[in-house]
């Protein structure tokens, strides 16, 4: 008797069986491939799975119910601004109107859609400070790229060749020394001192007629404010070089305090993370990026204008009465002949920037600061609970930010119980395994962050988990180094994974 | 505690430094940063004939946590890398200061190594 009747990790294509088919949405005539030359068309199938209705419909279900998610668990990945994704983001973003509206539709189509933009570029440049905002950058790689690309303008339109090194404190994302190299800049790296900050007598020497602009991750990947940041800024803007502020962790600070009062010339935004658009599946994302003002001329494009020029041969009486504030368009070269250019086809990714909008315009400034507030707040308890139980935070005596360091040195000294141990153990108890092995400076670290969307009670219940672990490796450390137990799949050879790669499905054979 | 044979130089950076006898330098990565690494996954060693100076990144380890750069302890010229590691990466975590080094150089001036760490030293380095 056959009591597992599907396989647990099926693939699609291992369901197919040769003509099968979801009768209930073929088409009643198969189209014609009219006006394509007939060698050019395909004479082979394709190789789709095929599959009844109900068999695609289980299968997804199943695995969406695999799916470890903020929508299921918490999920303290420290560093990823992990929080809820309001429903209504979604809703509102899925109007007729956004969905179907075209991208080459011309501005006069485009004005309730282009409003949105362009009051989404005037919120973020209240919430940091910036003189303008470009939601351009398709991610925040792609943020950082033009942050980068922007500075380097800049030197170049002042006749400034010599100026080919980004400073990064070694505390900053991974991704800003990639970014630099990118643009063929050479990363000078910069210490972090024992209490977490920047190393300023180290700056101060690294510094000179070279030096393009320095990129800073603020608050830290330590999960620490930089104390320092007026020093830092007037040490790099003396030496003639731009500061790049990496907003991966603004949730930290949002309307509390602002980049561009800090000084700083160029700044992205994870919108992914902080304005709560969905992410964690690889995107989309979006990077926009916040410019001081000697940036603007350089903004990579389109940017939304808006004229109160109702006399051009666009504005068409039936879109004044829509709005009374003027006419939005597109900025593009004509408008900013110095621009770095263009980094998508349109502007960013749409739907993204249309969630962004919509959670900011739900939060409001009120609730801004209660994002950067309770963002912390939950950091803060949930670090000082768990250094009650007995762990060891990886920066004593400093507040968290929005997130903070856990260190495992002492535990596994002790019992052989790592960072990885811990984190597959966490599943086993409904929670997302925190951010481990990052920042390298903290060895067997847990970088955690809780967001602002957390109850106490889940908090809580994530303290209890950690001790349990923790108590659970003292009394037998190979029931936790087996974690987990409940899972699709049990511990995966990480190793084995990475030094004999197979990305290709064989077949059932 | 990690293994710090008292025979060889280090460096603050986790590299030790061999002269053997026909006057060329061995270099490899010590037994504390192997653990600390975890298992390697891919190693990149310097090409002979590419010339090095002290502190230049020349050889890359990378382990599913984390990917880092190799310096020269000191400057000369590359005679060898270890090719066997291109196949067996995890030479170096089961033997880092044997059959898991990285690469042999001629040192411009072998009393470079006096700048380098001794055993004492470099265990001193490890205790924070």
């Amino acid at each position: 008797m056959n009591l597992k009747p599907e396989k647990p990790n099926q693939l699609i294509f291992e369901h197919s069986r040769a003509g099968r088919r979801a009768y209930a949405q073929a088409p009643l005539q198969a189209p014609e491939a009219s006006g394509i030359p007939a060698e050019l068309r395909r004479s082979s199938p394709v190789g789709l799975p095929e599959a009844s209705e109900m068999d695609v419909v289980r299968h997804y279900t199943r695995l969406s119910q695999k799916n470890f998610s903020i929508d299921t668990h918490f999920y303290p990945l420290g560093s990823c601004t992990m929080k809820y994704n309001p429903r209504a983001c979604n809703t509102l973003a899925m109007l007729p109107g956004f969905l179907g509206r075209h991208p080459l539709a011309p501005e006069t189509h485009s004005q309730g859609f282009m409003a949105c933009m362009f009051e989404l570029q005037e919120i973020l440049k209240e919430v940091t400070g910036m003189a303008g905002v470009s939601l351009t950058p398709m991610a925040g790689a792609q943020g950082e790229f033009a942050g980068v690309a922007m500075i380097q303008a800049y030197h170049a339109a002042r006749g400034d060749t010599q100026r080919t090194e980004i400073l990064v404190p070694d505390a900053a994302h991974g991704t800003n020394p990639a970014t630099a190299t990118q643009c063929g800049c050479k990363t000078v790296e910069i210490p972090t001192n024992d209490q977490g900050d920047v190393d300023v007598e180290a700056l101060r020497q690294a510094v000179g007629p070279q030096t393009a602009g320095i990129m800073l991750t603020n608050p830290s990947t330590l999960g620490v404010f930089e104390r320092q940041i007026g020093e830092i800024q007037k040490i790099v803007h003396e030496a003639g070089g731009l500061s790049y502020y990496d907003g991966a962790n603004l949730n930290a600070i949002l309307g509390k305090v602002r980049p561009g009062d800090m000084g700083f010339d160029v700044i992205h935004m994870n919108l992914h993370k902080t304005f709560s658009t969905p992410h964690g599946g690889g995107g989309p994302g979006s990077g926009a990026v916040g410019v001081s003002k000697r940036l603007l001329p350089f903004m990579p494009i389109p940017v939304v204008g808006l004229t109160d020029d109702r006399g051009g041969a666009e504005a068409t009486s039936h879109i004044s009465h829509l709005t009374s504030h003027g006419i939005y368009r597109w900025l593009d070269e004509q408008d900013l002949p110095q621009t770095i250019g263009r980094l998508s086809a349109f502007a960013g990714n749409a739907g993204v920037l249309l969630r962004a909008y919509i959670y900011a315009r739900l939060l409001g400034r009120e609730g801004m600061h209660r994002v950067a507030e309770f963002a912390t707040l939950n950091a803060n308890y949930l670090m000082v609970e768990l250094q009650k139980r007995g762990f060891d935070v990886a920066y004593k005596g400093r507040r968290a930010s929005h997130e903070f360091i856990i260190t495992l040195k002492r535990q596994k000294q002790a019992l052989e119980l790592t960072a990885t141990d811990v984190a597959k153990r966490l599943l086993d108890y409904g929670f997302h395994a925190p951010t481990i092995y990052f920042p390298l400076l903290v060895p067997e670290c847990l970088l955690i962050e809780p967001t602002e969307t957390e109850s106490r009670e889940t908090l809580d219940a994530f303290v209890d988990a950690m001790v349990t672990i923790w108590d659970e490796a003292k009394a037998d450390i190979e029931q936790v180094k087996a974690a987990p137990y409940t899972m699709p799949v049990r511990r995966l050879d990480d190793v084995r994974a990475a030094r004999e790669l197979d990305l290709r499905w064989q077949g059932n054979e | 505690m990690s293994n710090i044979p008292s025979d060889l130089k280090y460096a603050s950076s986790h590299e030790w430094s061999r002269l053997e006898d026909d006057g060329t330098v061995t270099v490899g990565i010590t037994d504390h940063a192997q653990d600390a690494l975890g298992d390697l996954v891919f190693v990149e060693v310097p090409e002979a004939g590419q010339t090095v100076a002290a502190e230049d990144a020349c050889a890359v380890v990378e382990s599913v946590k984390a990917a880092s750069d190799v310096y020269a302890p000191i400057s000369g010229e590359i005679i060898e890398g270890n090719a066997d590691l291109a196949d067996r990466p995890e030479l170096v975590n089961d033997d880092p200061y044997g059959e898991g080094w990285l690469f042999k150089l001629r040192p411009d001036n072998a009393d470079d190594l006096d700048n380098l760490l001794d055993a004492d030293d470099y265990e001193a380095s490890l205790e924070d």
